[in-house]
């Protein structure tokens, strides 16, 4: 097991994490999710111990490793920039990190093609990287981690540079692959997206804390609060101020009943987060509310399509199934299901998510 | 970024530090001492203060050398630094001729000093020279043991035969680096051959121009060398320049204290303009946008 | 302003090809109209770049004739072509203000003194570089770059197309979707024709009207979004636009109906009987999940929660099937898969069998 106790990196009079604790299982996938600069690569650095923490402890199984220089801890890393040995072939890097540990030849060269295999890389094992694609340097670089055995893989952001259908691919693989070796993994990223995709566990950081630690899908159906809901939505989730009286909302003259579930709030001013895809372009069956707005743009990406929309001074994003193309400046209503809300309060505390989702993926 | 775990790294430093004391600071304070002693040989020293130099400062003959010396680094300049980039310019950037240019301009780099001055004096000599008999022949009369201006040219030539390769060689460096899109983007814009060049290459090479400038006007301005054995500083103090007076007076006359305070403000003088140098250049990266690199 | 010809375009990087394999750009024949938004998608190695060098005249073609308008451009210099270029890195000059840097083009141009600087504020204007005009350009975020380098093509009234080279590389991702917006406006406003080299489909779906899909070398698809979505002319594009891709299965089809395994599904239009490499195309959108016994039994190997929808990833007869299963819903214990028909493409060796309702 892998433990950061009360860790934090201070540079100058700022700190770049805070307080950060976190118990990793063995054999265990972890997201570090956060937009960039939210201290993501820092903690992968502490966690290497590439840099020492101001204050907190580490421990791994049970010992502190804060004393034990990078090179003697069991540790594979692998970066956004496809790093390999420029001079060595495919082989050569993958079974590098084993030369130094003195296994047999033969063992070696079995473990460099069963990976090379699970990578797909077999047929290109007498190449040097940059006679490679980007896909095939990276997988390199990710055969070179599998085969190190390591206890610790910290993966940061390792499928940014790679075209998209790659990275679906791999991002599919990955999991599997490492899980199998019983290594606590850690995988940083910014895409929400790709955390629920990898599945796990996820911590949200956000301004070098962790906001939140738990199960993927957990975390992002109920977020403890209005940054780690924000961490986890992308397009950013909808924001919108409500006022909620008896069993009814406000919302600029509009007015829609609550569900039961949602009637016992305290009466008073909330703020309200609605996901890009329950804004609705269709009218539901249900009672909503319905707002007019303006469509600002509409952006396509196969399956699905984002249409930006402007309320006021709101500035919504929507997701809608298929290819829509909707004529940009023209003002059409949109439906908005209490039920898919996320309340919070005054201070950003989440207080309500969508009630169908109260109790589950808990 | 602190790497707490050892400090050894520091001992393999230290034969470097033992190495540049013995060489360069221990003779630099040796110097320094001097400059401010006077001395009648036996070893015996007396304090002399700064007696040296308000004499040094006063002397026209100093400021007869330091004049030449200016005069001289910046003709080579104003020759050396157009000459370069004109070169480089046409210069192919890719193709089987990059190596044989690359050779060819590095190789008067490879001639040590005194065999270029030799190669030259020789050339020049109207009796045997090749190109002084040519001279001669076409009716000028040309004569760099007796003629100032001569001497002048002659050192003058030398020194961009033998150096023009370096501004070259930075300037080529600079261009190569310049991603083929900016020529693409400028010929799409339909900037002229000129305006590629003000707009675009010389932007990309200023700062290795840059340091071609402050290495040529260093190199130069320490010029011995050449006129040394051309005419040893003549005719008449033609081409004295500094440190072929300072040789004179340190072991010619034997005279240490001004020969030492005399080095000492020919060093400030370099150290001075490489400073300027260095702050101009630092000030350039920082027009650069700051980049982010944490996470 | 003009239309593009591409008349028998192709080109090998060889002197001498000798078969089909040495092109890197497979014979293309098309028409691309004259203030149209194009977008060339495809994976690294497609021949995209390579075509969209030829059109900007970096490149001569092996064979073949770009036309613009009624001027055969093939052997003109890209200078000479009138176009505009942005390229992946931005462009720009580093010693020139902003405003300096897009009268450029136009001060090349011999264009009079006042007819620039009208030129000029009108285009700060409509980049909302306004507040930045009399800085220099060097110290300018790179999505202020790439907006002074697409400036400098719309400043200029003669251009016959514009060309973006992945000009969204190096702009971080969420001002990515603001510039893509403003790129669509303004081709709105100026209508110039403007051809947009990707491998994201976001950009290449949101961007253009008509996108050309490219694989290996060849143009295997010209159609709008809507079109590359739900009529896939080619197993590739299937699986390149949208994300899971289309699932494509072996399957025998006789008539008006396909058989996967020994699990029928009826078809909306009769095929006749087709021979060679048949496979059946369907979304993971059109597959529906569920315990109805008239599906097709299958093995559900991984769950993929992303909270809008889950993604089923299963087997049918050994083959992989993925299918999207709304929010909210539930994975049966025993599920069987339904298949939408009238969803259902069918592919002979890999190209789109197309056939009258």
């Amino acid at each position: 097991m892998f433990e950061l106790k009360n860790i934090s990196k201070k540079v100058g009079d700022g700190y770049h994490i805070r307080d950060v604790s976190l118990r990793l299982e063995k054999g265990s996938l972890n997201v570090l999710l956060g937009p960039t600069l939210s201290g993501k690569t820092t903690l992968m650095r502490l966690m290497a111990g590439l840099d020492k923490p101001t204050e907190g402890d580490i421990i791994f199984n049970g010992e502190s490793v804060l004393g034990v220089p990078v090179q003697k801890r069991n540790i594979a890393m692998v970066y956004q920039q496809f790093i390999n040995y420029p001079a060595m072939t495919v082989y050569e890097n993958i079974a590098s990190p084993m030369r130094i540990s003195g296994l047999s030849k033969s063992d070696i060269d079995k473990k460099v093609r069963s990976a090379a295999e699970l990578m797909k890389l077999s047929e290109f094992l007498d190449r040097t990287p940059l006679n490679l694609s980007g896909g095939q340097q990276q997988r390199t670089a990710l055969a070179r981690a599998l085969v190190k055995g390591a206890e610790l893989v910290l993966l940061d952001e390792p499928l940014a540079n790679l075209d998209y259908k790659l990275r679906e691919e791999l991002r599919v693989e990955l999991p599997r692959l490492f899980a199998e070796t019983g290594a606590v993994l850690v995988y940083a990223t910014t895409e929400p997206h790709e955390a629920l995709l990898l599945g796990g566990n996820t911590a949200t950081l956000s301004e070098g804390r962790i906001t939140q630690f738990g199960k993927s899908i957990s975390v992002h159906n109920n977020p403890v609060d209005l940054s780690t809901a924000q961490i986890f939505s992308d397009p950013p989730m909808n924001m919108l101020n409500v006022k909620k009286s008896n069993g009814e909302i406000e919302f600029e003259g509009e007015k829609a009943s609550l569900p039961q579930e949602l009637v016992s709030l305290p009466d008073g001013n909330y703020k309200v987060g609605v996901r890009p895809h329950h804004i609705q372009l269709v009218k539901p069956s249900e009672d909503t509310l319905t707002v007019t707005a303006k469509i600002a743009t509409t952006e396509i990406t196969g399956s699905e399509s984002f249409i930006h929309i402007e309320k006021s001074d709101y500035q919504w994003v929507a997701l809608t199934h298929g290819v829509h193309r909707v004529d940009i400046g023209e003002t059409v209503p949109v439906y908005l299901n209490p039920s898919d809300f996320f309340f919070f309060d005054g201070h950003d505390k989440l207080v309500a998510s969508p009630a169908r989702l109260q109790g589950e993926n808990n | 970024m602190d790497k707490p775990f050892n400090n050894k790294a520091w001992f393999l430093v230290l034969p470097v530090f033992i190495l540049v004391a013995i060489s360069a600071i221990i003779p630099l304070m040796t110097v320094v001492n001097y400059s401010v002693q006077d001395t009648f040989g036996n070893n015996q020293f007396f304090w002399a203060g700064t007696e040296w130099f308000v004499e040094v400062l006063h002397s026209q003959r100093f400021w007869d050398a330091f004049l030449k010396n200016i005069a001289f680094s910046a003709t080579i300049l104003v020759i050396e630094i157009p000459l370069g980039i004109v070169i480089a310019l046409s210069m192919p950037k890719r193709g089987i001729w990059v190596p044989f240019c690359l050779v060819l301009m590095s190789l008067p780099l490879l001639i040590p000093w005194n065999v270029v001055g030799t190669i030259w004096q020789v050339f020049g000599r109207a009796d045997i020279g090749l190109l002084g008999y040519f001279l001669d022949w076409l009716g000028i009369s040309y004569n760099y043991a007796t003629n100032a201006v001569d001497a002048w040219i002659t050192i003058i030539i030398m020194d961009v035969w033998h150096w023009t390769s370096l501004v070259v060689l930075l300037s080529y460096a600079g261009l190569v680096s310049i991603p083929e899109a900016y020529y693409q983007a400028a010929r799409i814009d339909g900037a002229s051959k000129w305006k590629v060049f003000r707009y675009i290459q010389l932007p990309k090479m200023n700062r290795v121009l840059l340091i071609a400038v402050l290495l040529r006007f260093m190199d130069s301005f320490m010029v011995y060398t050449e006129p040394f054995v051309l005419t040893g500083g003549g005719p008449g103090n033609s081409t004295t320049f500094l440190s072929i007076d300072l040789v004179k007076m340190a072991i010619g006359q034997f005279d240490l204290g001004p020969a030492a305070a005399m080095s000492l403000v020919y060093f400030l003088v370099v150290l001075l303009v490489s400073w300027v140098f260095f702050t101009v250049m630092t000030n350039l990266d920082a027009d650069a946008p700051e980049k982010g690199v944490q996470d | 302003m003009a239309k593009i010809t591409l008349e028998k375009l192709a080109h090998s990087y060889f002197p001498y090809p000798k078969s089909e394999a040495d092109f890197a750009l497979k014979e293309i024949n098309h028409v691309w109209d004259d203030g149209g938004a194009y977008a060339l998608l495809g994976p690294s190695g497609c021949g995209k770049t390579t075509l969209l060098n030829i059109i900007s005249g970096l490149l001569t073609p092996s064979t073949g004739n770009i036309i613009f308008g009624d001027q055969n451009v093939t052997r003109l210099q890209p200078e000479q072509r009138d176009i505009a270029q942005v390229f992946q890195f931005p462009v720009i000059y580093d010693t020139m203000t902003v405003a300096e840097n897009l009268a450029f083009p136009l001060i090349n141009r011999q264009v009079p003194k006042d007819e620039i600087s009208r030129r000029v504020a009108e285009m700060i204007d409509i980049l909302d570089l306004g507040a930045k005009a009399n800085r220099k350009a060097k110290g300018l975020t790179a999505d202020e770059k790439q907006k002074i380098s697409l400036g400098r093509g719309l400043v200029r009234h003669d251009v016959n197309a514009i060309l973006f080279d992945e000009p969204l590389t190096v702009i971080d991702p969420h001002m990515k979707w603001q510039l893509r917006t403003k790129l669509k406006d303004l081709h709105r406003q100026f209508e110039h024709t403007m051809i947009y080299v990707t491998h994201d489909q976001t950009e290449a779906l949101t961007f253009a009207d008509k996108v050309v899909v490219m694989y290996e070398g060849e143009v295997v698809q010209i159609g709008t979004p809507e079109e590359l979505f739900d009529r896939p002319a080619h197993t590739f594009v299937g699986y390149f636009i949208g994300s899971p891709g289309m699932n494509v299965v072996p399957a025998d089809v006789q008539g008006q109906t396909a058989q996967i395994g020994n699990y029928k599904v009826a078809l909306t239009k009769s095929y006749g009987d087709l021979n060679g490499n048949i496979e059946l195309g369907i979304r993971p959108e059109f597959v529906k999940i569920s315990e109805d016994t008239k599906g097709m039994p299958i093995q559900i190997t991984a769950v993929e929660d992303i909270g809008r929808y889950k993604i089923i990833r299963a087997t049918v007869d050994g083959k992989p099937l993925d299918a999207v299963m709304p929010e909210g819903e539930s994975v049966p214990t025993h599920p069987t898969a339904l298949l939408d028909s009238s969803k259902i493409n069918i592919y002979k060796d890999s190209h789109l069998v197309r056939v009258e309702a």
